[in-house]
């Protein structure tokens, strides 16, 4: 006999309502400006707290619920692909160094989220914006955790997974660029920590940086890091949603907001673009299988989405960022210009670069039919020529760095793609370069932010990029040797081409014994 | 008019989650790629839990979406019966 259960639970709605906003109060033995001190220096202001809206409306109890249901999916797939050698069924070994420096520089930087949003949960007065941070603090950190667990069974293979996630972080040049990102967004206010990560970089950004990766992954045989992205981007759409609301609610908060907000909005989006120039090199030229040209991901992701966005946010007065312009000039080059970057310094780099072949090349002069052939086919065809006859090009001069992204002065003028970009600004006596308008723009606006900037480059040249006791002075003193040592880097091991490397010859000899019986 | 946009992973949970969304949309267009399936839509999107409810024969709670969610683009409406994306302009 069927029993028709009364409807007794709470819907959506309520329980919501009663599970955070009913569990909030006001502080009595200490007045609330004194316990949210970080609230108000911004100039942001908020009159009514309960305005905000989480259309998730996720309480914690349903939280722990699906959580667990992922994370029981995604180590059921990690013991299979480590008892299967799930490993030798990528497409090519190459493909690896994508994950190398995806857990070099990605995954540090969910672990610093992690104390970002704790942060920004503590500093909310709000209880709407409060419970969702802490739930996307915790999200950061399991992120964090679960790539390094799945990405620690290449580490029993393969070269330049030794460091982990925490040491490099610290210390290698291409590195300070994501770093630098979260601790100029850390470093703010709780509110600009919202815009800088919570909409700029997790609204209008993570799906350049996840999506692609992901289906890269995939298409390359990567189950392992299929999994724990997909894992990471299923909470991603929460983290998506609170960046969307925090920005509508500030700006219908107080219409002194708006020049605040969008003065962090072009900031944001200008220093996460600058950010993903690693991830359209690592599209265009280290995944053998391709799933589309950064340029492509870029016009869906950016262009159509980026566009749907902020034709919502006009209404509030919200403009689309200055950097437009320039940005869609840069779309046709920047990833050709991280490339031939890493790979005239790959012995000075965590992971193998090489030269792409005539195949790859003409996939490149179909998907940049305006800038491929002209300006960087034959930079390629020149260092292939060179390599040939035993002169493989190494740049040994290290590159002045932009004093804002950290990046090296590779990029070119908007105007002319044969010279290099710089802007130069003063201040109080001393000449600071910024790698374009947009980075020079950032820096006028905080100077006594950005003259603290810890610069690789000037580190090394000042003697504090060596292991400790290491004497200059000695006889043979081979500095780049010592760079590299503190580094973690193995010379011979982890750098240089990918052609003749440990990783190439051990992936072909393995692969060879999984099918064979001798 | 701007588009919206969800996306889940490839699996056996979301295939009659996806049957439903173009069931119930007739203006979606699929788009499958590597190990991931995206819904476009122009204007709105609706995922109705009666829907999904009728294919996989069991009771289902629309926050068991987030389980296999990749992404999504638009303003979020979610209430018991169905879960809303749209850009309103």
């Amino acid at each position: 006999m069927d029993m028709k259960a009364n409807k007794k639970k709470l819907g959506l709605k309520e329980k919501y309502a009663h599970m955070t906003r009913g569990l909030d109060w006001q502080t009595t033995y200490q007045p609330m400006d004194k316990v949210f001190p970080q609230a108000t220096f911004e100039g942001i202001k908020i009159h009514d707290w309960d305005k905000w809206e989480d259309p998730f409306r996720l309480t914690m109890d349903a939280y722990w619920k699906y959580q667990a249901e992922k994370e029981r999916k995604l180590y059921a797939v990690l013991d299979a692909f480590a008892q299967n050698n799930g490993h030798l069924g990528i497409t090519d070994a190459r493909y690896l160094n994508a994950v190398k420096l995806f857990l070099t520089g990605i995954s540090p930087l969910e672990y610093v989220a992690h104390r970002g949003f704790a942060a920004a949960g503590r500093n909310f007065p709000g209880v709407g914006p409060r419970v969702a941070c802490l739930m996307q603090s915790i999200d950061e950190i399991r992120h964090a955790q679960t790539q390094i667990h799945a990405l620690s069974n290449y580490n029993k293979f393969y070269e330049g997974f030794h460091a982990g996630a925490a040491h490099q972080i610290e210390r290698i040049w291409y590195l300070s660029v994501p770093k630098s990102f979260f601790d100029d967004a850390f470093s703010a206010g709780p509110f600009e920590w919202m815009i800088a990560i919570g909409f700029s970089f997790e609204y209008v950004l993570t799906n350049l940086l996840f999506v692609p990766f992901m289906s890269g992954a995939a298409y390359n045989g990567d189950m392992a890091t299929v999994t724990f992205g997909f894992s990471a981007q299923s909470d991603e759409a929460r983290h998506m949603t609170l960046g969307l609301e925090c920005i509508k609610f500030m700006l219908e908060q107080d219409p002194d907001n708006l020049p605040i907000v969008q003065k962090w909005i072009d900031k944001w989006a200008w220093r996460g673009i600058r950010v993903l120039t690693l991830v359209g090199m690592m599209m265009d030229y280290m995944l053998p299988k391709r799933v589309m040209s950064w340029k492509e991901a870029w016009e869906i992701y950016f262009e159509q989405n980026g566009g749907a966005l902020f034709n919502d946010l006009a209404k509030y007065g919200i403009k689309v960022p200055d950097c437009i312009t320039q940005c869609t000039v840069d779309k046709e080059h920047i990833s050709h210009q991280a490339w031939c970057t890493f790979y005239q310094y790959a012995h000075a780099s965590a992971f193998h670069t090489w030269l792409p072949n005539a195949e790859e090349m003409d996939w490149l002069s179909a998907k940049y039919p305006n800038t491929f052939d002209k300006y960087y086919r034959p930079r390629y065809e020149q260092w292939r020529e060179m390599a040939d006859k035993g002169e493989r090009f190494y740049n040994n001069t290290l590159p002045m760095l932009c004093q804002v992204c950290q990046i090296p002065m590779v990029f070119t003028e908007p105007d002319d793609p044969s010279k290099i970009c710089y802007r130069e600004s003063d201040y109080n006596g001393e000449k600071y370069h910024t790698c374009s308008d947009g980075c020079k723009h950032i820096f006028d606006d905080e100077p006594e932010k950005y003259i603290q900037a810890w610069l690789p480059v000037h580190q090394i040249y000042q003697g504090n990029c060596w292991p400790e006791g290491t004497d200059p002075t000695a006889e043979g003193f081979d500095p780049m040797a010592k760079v590299l040592e503190w580094y973690h880097i193995e010379n011979g091991k982890d750098n240089l081409d990918y052609e003749g490397s440990g990783d190439q010859a051990n992936f072909a000899a393995w692969r060879g014994a999984a099918t064979q019986n001798t | 008019m701007s588009t919206v946009f969800i996306a889940f992973q490839t699996n056996e949970d979301t295939r009659p989650i996806v049957e439903s969304i173009l069931a119930d949309n007739p203006h979606a267009v699929l788009d499958e790629q590597p190990a991931m399936v995206k819904i476009n839509a122009e204007g709105q999107l609706v995922i109705k839990r009666e829907s999904i409810e009728e294919r996989i024969g069991r009771n289902f709670d629309l926050q068991e979406l987030q389980i296999n969610l990749i992404t999504l683009s638009g303003n979020i409406d979610e209430d018991d019966d169905q879960f809303t994306l749209a850009w309103k302009n």
